[in-house]
């Protein structure tokens, strides 16, 4: 055993695999978020509330219907998706002719309503979710001992990831999608619903936050806050992926992780404003993001 | 957002013909987390237990007049001291109780002392608030983190749990917890192995655990609270270290806490608690009558609520008692020189440094199958009498202490 900074070799390796779970995490909320703004130019500050609904519907429905992780994990960002539906038909597609800062108030005000009817029902302190049976236990790696759970969610989230990346990149849906963005009006001529594929894009970047959430609840305390203190970084990985950009948004979801993991090792009592650290020196260098296009 | 709400005016008509009788008026601000992490711990369920205390007290006392107020610290001890000082000078509050977060708490005492008022603390753990940090306005009630070292600490290196790793959260809580415990380990022949600090509100605790999985220590102790604690427990499991043969003390840990975790996970837990809704008749009369007050059937108060219930009434006695309208100082000499007596806490006193003493109890929370009903989270291991639950003034390096 070697030592690295005078940390052991296997601590460290450990730490980088726990960095990019967490990573898997930022990834799959940031993709959203990118997906979100890439096509319709709206900063869904809602995106952390979406993410509470998602576990909270999970919560629901095992305790309402009976329907557990797996189920819940399909149903949830369904409904949850439905929900952005019905938010983006009734007060989102107004204010798309208007500056950014309109749709972030409007999500931001959204979010203060979600979060305040959540605790009023349900409390600030947490509600309880157990994890599925086939998921618990784990591996002993020889460095680390990686619960099965976590490996569960490394392996969904770079799924999800990758597919909807294919999709928007390499897809003739993705392309219609990209030139709708780029020029709606000339897209329309071509006989393209723009208007309802704006409204499913939304719909699919909301279920994706429900999605994290369901993959949450298991290990993270399913409360009304859970999404506030996640969001902030979240948007800070879109804003250094480059606003908009999906390959962006996954890779520094990833590498992010990783970066606070070991931030976590070394001086834990920073492992909150490492991100925004780099996210200052990132605008500096490069204002349009890693892998964003300057406008 | 910052919602001020003039709650209550419990005016009590006097009886015709009793012209003669004293009016007396008090207002008193419920200041608390309303709205994040510890708004179930504290927040609108002190409210309802301020709401009940005032009740009772008038039923008994129909010329005296109590006013409530209530406001959200926000857990920023800026807007904490700021609202306070708004209180104290413009709205005229005699007292402010709960604050359930010891950086708000400090920050408020400094206030409550300058303008020499009334702070009674409920909510805030940090011993320092009776100790360095104490003075002749504040008057710490439910707990402190003292209390939890000596209860839960004591009976973990007691039962072989000699060696301690700590998952602390930064702030003046986390520190003060940590360090009173670590005191208590040491004293108790144990050793501290190592710590990490890790920021409050943080949802991923893996890497964290992964550090006190590989130190090799019996006991991993949670110097944290609320949502921190709850994902902390949760991820342990997940993470095998009580498989593993560590031990989690969760150093501070409410039955809020223990009903979001769920008993499934939460069960063997050892915790310290000064009152507990399912102790006795007393105590499950008056969860009832909160509940209703607070419109939550299915929620249980805390040692916290319990302790703004208590302290409030041994608050307005002294007014009483005292009559006028008297200076911060002096009713805190009065609080301290009557014995406290009341349906929760039962018989008490509160000593030279401020701190209220009543017995402690150490917990076990059940398994699922031992639960029969809604709210049985705990076996009760231990009854820590008040003499030796608390520290002793003398010790507690505060400049009040005489001799």
């Amino acid at each position: 055993m070697f030592e690295i900074f005078g940390i052991p070799s296997t601590a460290l390796f450990g730490q980088l695999l726990i960095g990019l779970i967490n990573g898997s995490f930022y990834a799959l909320l940031s993709l959203g978020l990118a997906v979100i703004f890439g096509m319709l130019n709206v900063i869904n500050f809602a995106h952390c509330a979406q993410y509470m609904m998602g576990a909270f519907a999970a919560f629901l429905l095992l305790n309402l219907t009976g329907l557990g992780y797996w189920g819940a994990l399909i149903v949830a960002p369904i409904l949850v998706g439905i929900f952005g539906i019905i938010v983006e038909r009734c007060l989102l597609q107004w204010l798309y002719k208007l500056d950014h800062l309109y749709g972030l108030l409007l999500t931001f005000g959204l979010v203060l309503i979600i979060e305040g009817v959540a605790r009023n029902f349900y409390g600030s302190a947490g509600l309880p979710y157990t994890m599925p049976e086939s998921l618990q236990g784990g591996q002993n790696l020889g460095f680390m001992f990686l619960p099965n759970y976590r490996a569960w969610v490394i392996v969904a989230s770079l799924t999800v990831c990758l597919a909807t990346w294919f999709v928007i990149e390499r897809t003739r849906l993705g392309a219609y999608l990209r030139a709708a963005t780029e020029n709606p009006t000339l897209v329309r001529a071509f006989g393209i619903n723009v208007p309802l594929m704006i409204t499913l894009t939304y719909g699919f970047g909301v279920a994706l936050a429900a999605f994290a959430g369901v993959m949450a609840a298991p290990i993270y305390n399913v409360s009304p806050q859970m999404g506030s203190s996640l969001i902030i970084v979240v948007f800070a990985v879109v804003v250094i992926g480059g606003m908009g950009s999906i390959m962006g948004a996954i890779v520094t979801g990833f590498g992010l992780g990783i970066v606070e993991g070991l931030t976590k090792v070394f001086f834990p009592e920073a492992s909150n404003t490492v991100i925004f650290v780099i996210m200052a020196i990132v605008l500096l260098v490069r204002p349009a993001g890693l892998f964003g296009r300057r406008a | 957002m910052k919602s001020l709400l003039s709650l209550t005016a419990i005016a009590v008509a006097l009886a015709a013909g009793s012209a003669q009788a004293q009016q007396l008026s008090v207002k008193i601000g419920v200041m608390s987390d309303m709205s994040s992490l510890y708004a179930d711990i504290g927040g609108p369920g002190s409210v309802a237990a301020a709401k009940l205390a005032v009740a009772d007290f008038a039923k008994s006392n129909p010329n005296v007049k109590v006013e409530l107020v209530s406001g959200d610290h926000q857990n920023k001890p800026d807007v904490g001291s700021q609202l306070a000082n708004q209180w104290f000078d413009v709205d005229k509050v005699d007292m402010i109780i709960d604050i359930p977060n010891s950086g708000v708490a400090l920050a408020v005492s400094q206030v409550a002392a300058n303008k020499n008022k009334l702070f009674i603390v409920s909510g805030a753990a940090a011993s320092d608030l009776t100790g360095p940090k104490c003075n002749a306005n504040t008057i710490h009630w439910s707990y402190d983190t003292w209390m939890l070292a000596n209860g839960t600490g004591k009976a973990m290196v007691k039962t072989g749990g000699d060696t301690w790793f700590f998952l602390t959260a930064d702030y003046a809580f986390g520190h003060a917890l940590e360090r009173d415990t670590g005191e208590v380990v040491e004293k108790n022949g144990g050793k501290i192995l190592g710590k990490v600090r890790h920021p409050l509100n943080t949802s991923d605790f893996s890497s964290f655990l992964l550090q006190a999985q590989s130190s090799k220590a019996k006991v991993v102790g949670l110097a944290n609270a609320g949502g921190d604690t709850i994902n902390s427990i949760k991820q342990a499991a997940e993470f095998g270290i009580v498989k593993g043969g560590q031990k989690m003390a969760g150093l501070l840990v409410f039955a809020s806490d223990v009903n979001a975790l769920g008993l499934q996970t939460a069960q063997g837990l050892s915790l310290t608690e000064s009152w507990y809704w399912d102790l006795n008749d007393a105590n499950r009369e008056w969860t009832k009558r909160w509940q209703t007050e607070r419109n939550a059937a299915g929620k249980f108060p805390t040692m916290i609520h319990a302790g703004v219930y208590s302290g409030i009434t041994h608050y307005l006695k002294a007014r009483v008692a005292l009559g006028g309208s008297p200076e911060g100082k002096d009713v805190t000499a009065k609080m301290k020189a009557t014995p406290t007596d009341d349906v929760l806490f039962g018989k008490g006193v509160i000593d030279e440094a401020g701190r209220k003493r009543h017995d402690a109890y150490l917990f076990e929370v059940k398994k699922p199958s031992e639960s029969k009903h809604p709210g049985d989270f705990y076996h009760l291991r231990a009854t820590i009498p008040a003499a030796e639950a608390f520290r002793q003034a003398k010790d507690s390096g505060c400049s009040l202490v005489k001799g």
